[in-house]
């Protein structure tokens, strides 16, 4: 136990310091998906579902190869399939893993308000510690990728986590161990981002795609797990992967400057009222005859 | 509506009925439960009240009901009070001497009626608060069935809920204040419901000499 504290760099909902805040040195991890050689086989999703042991659930046939609309608590990785018109009328079919992107500032942990319920390793996991968490579901509106998922039996929420137990014993994840035409790499985030950067120019310069290029959003400090895209102008495409995704703007506000606003406005009333009393005190009516009982003072 | 015998027997003044009282505490223990369980989530240097009141999944669970009763007794608090807290003319005149009110110069207060312009603004306050807690409550309650297309209210909600809940945090600090400390005699009415005459003289002329004329009138 004392390892993985040591591993920790954020906390959800924690007052004071984080106990292993700059303790470790670890590399950054990260997992690439290569979105032009991905097949849309499903390797990946039965990877996630054996390794992870999860129950199996209904799919949901919607004139689509997709398994179901979205990931789900007990699906986290999913294969979004969008048949994408180009501008000059051919069709592209654009397949896309989705899971937890795992952020570098991440939005679910920003919004948890349990101690402990959302920690984010050195290494740049983002680990739900179902334990801990109450439930609540913030995360859910603290994420702008639609990743948590409530569980509505364990009344908790689940995602992907990096396979953050096979990493930590120096294992690929599951899903990069099955895929069938290497689309999906591991390794660490400079390594990656150099493999990315590399086929990106490569489908530019000969594969005829303009406009490829890697996705590692900055508005949420860059993520560990990034895209090669086709067209990086238009993530949209790809299944709803939002073009500049932040933590949404209100909370934002709701876990900064409201917080603060509202803590020293709760603060200086307490102080204001107590100070009234002292300067003025009580309003004591006198007793006319008719009210001998008196008002209970 | 049958008048009450407001004047009692005993030579106090009947300011509260039984029903009110209820009422006012329902509302009362359910928002203090509210704001501790909400005060827990708000600021993780306050998650430990969660825990002392039985653990934050416990509270969690619990708040969002706790809300629909707080919510069910000011919508009772509205059947029995409304029609007394419409705002009057005579309440302008009120909030211009309000240093006076707060300076306990209560002789130069103009004379109001059952409830006063703060009591008033009170009632109001917590009303529509109150509705709009329980809007952004109700989709706080239930993110997982929001879908992504409507996020916008969810977004929405987790600004609405804790603002709503600050300004009704400031009404309750003046509230609890001014009836446990400062009005000497406020307390009691709540509790017992009746104040001696001189109170109701002092703090509710209006009132006061309105139900002095409608017992002579009913003699
Ligand atoms: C009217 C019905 C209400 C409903 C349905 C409701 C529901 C909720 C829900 C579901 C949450 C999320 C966490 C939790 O479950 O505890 C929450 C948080 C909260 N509630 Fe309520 N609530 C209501 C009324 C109130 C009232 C009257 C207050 C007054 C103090 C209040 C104060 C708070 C606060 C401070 C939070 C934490 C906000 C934050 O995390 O920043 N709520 N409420
Ligand atoms: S539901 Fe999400 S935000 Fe709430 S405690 Fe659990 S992990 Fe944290
Ligand atoms: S994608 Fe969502 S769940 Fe994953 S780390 Fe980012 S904010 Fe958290």
């Amino acid at each position: 136990m004392s390892q993985a504290t040591l591993g920790i760099r954020a906390i959800s909902g924690h007052a004071g310091s984080v106990p292993g805040a700059g303790v470790e040195r670890g590399l950054e991890v990260c997992k690439l998906i290569d979105t032009t050689t991905c097949i849309g086989c499903k390797a990946c999703e039965v990877a996630c579902l054996e390794w992870n042991g999860l129950t199996f659930s209904e799919t949901t046939f919607d004139n689509s190869y997709q398994t179901m609309p979205e990931t789900s608590w007990n699906y986290w990785n999913l294969i979004k399939f969008n048949e994408h018109e180009r501008e000059d009328g051919s069709m592209a079919l654009l397949m896309r893993k989705d899971q937890c992107m795992h952020c570098e500032e991440p939005g679910c942990l920003a919004a948890c308000p349990a101690d402990g319920a959302i920690v984010q390793y050195v290494n740049g996991i983002v680990d739900f510690q179902q334990d801990h968490c109450i439930g609540c579901g913030y995360c859910i509106t603290g994420c702008p990728f639609n990743i948590p998922k409530f569980s509505p039996t364990a009344r908790k929420v689940f995602k992907c986590t990096l396979c953050n137990d096979r990493v930590t014993q120096g294992l690929e994840p599951a899903c990069i161990k099955s895929c069938p035409t290497g689309c999906l790499h591991f390794g660490s985030k400079t390594d990656m981002k150099d493999l990315a950067d590399k086929r990106a120019a490569q489908l530019r310069e000969h594969s005829g795609f303009a406009n490829a290029g890697v996705y590692d959003p900055p508005g949420v400090g860059g993520t560990h797990v990034i895209y090669v895209l086709h067209d990086s102008t238009n993530p949209e495409a790809y299944g709803g992967l939002p073009k500049n995704p932040t933590i949404p703007l209100t909370v934002q506000l709701w876990k900064t400057p409201l917080k603060w606003l509202g803590n020293l406005a709760i603060i200086g009333g307490l102080i204001g009222v107590f100070a009234h009393y002292l300067r003025f005190g009580p309003k004591i009516v006198e007793e006319d005859e008719n009210g001998k009982q008196g008002a209970r003072q | 509506m049958t008048p009450e015998p407001h004047l009692l027997p005993n030579g106090r003044v009947l300011r509260y009925s039984y029903r009110e009282r209820l009422v006012h505490w329902l509302a009362g223990f359910s928002y203090v439960y509210l704001l501790l369980t909400g005060l827990a989530f708000w600021s993780p240097w306050l998650f430990w009240i969660a825990v002392v009141l039985g653990g934050a999944t416990v509270s969690r669970e619990l708040h969002p009901w706790a809300g629909l009763v707080f919510v069910a007794a000011v919508l009772m608090m509205y059947r029995m009070w409304a029609s007394g807290m419409k705002e009057s003319p005579a309440d302008a005149a009120w909030w211009k001497a309000v240093r006076h009110y707060i300076r306990n110069e209560d002789e130069q207060m103009p004379s109001a009626d059952r409830f006063n312009p703060g009591q008033k603004l009170l009632f109001w306050g917590f009303l529509w608060n109150g509705l709009l807690l329980l809007l952004s409550g109700v989709i706080l309650w239930f993110p997982q069935y929001i879908p992504w297309s409507l996020r916008f209210l969810r977004y929405l909600a987790v600004i609405v809920h804790p603002v709503c809940a600050l300004l009704t945090i400031g009404l309750f600090i003046i509230h609890v204040y001014m009836g446990a400390a400062i009005e000497r005699g406020a307390f009691g009415s709540v509790i017992r419901g009746d104040v001696s005459r001189a109170w109701a003289d002092r703090h509710h002329h209006t009132w006061y000499r309105q139900l002095l004329r409608d017992s002579e009138a009913r003699k």
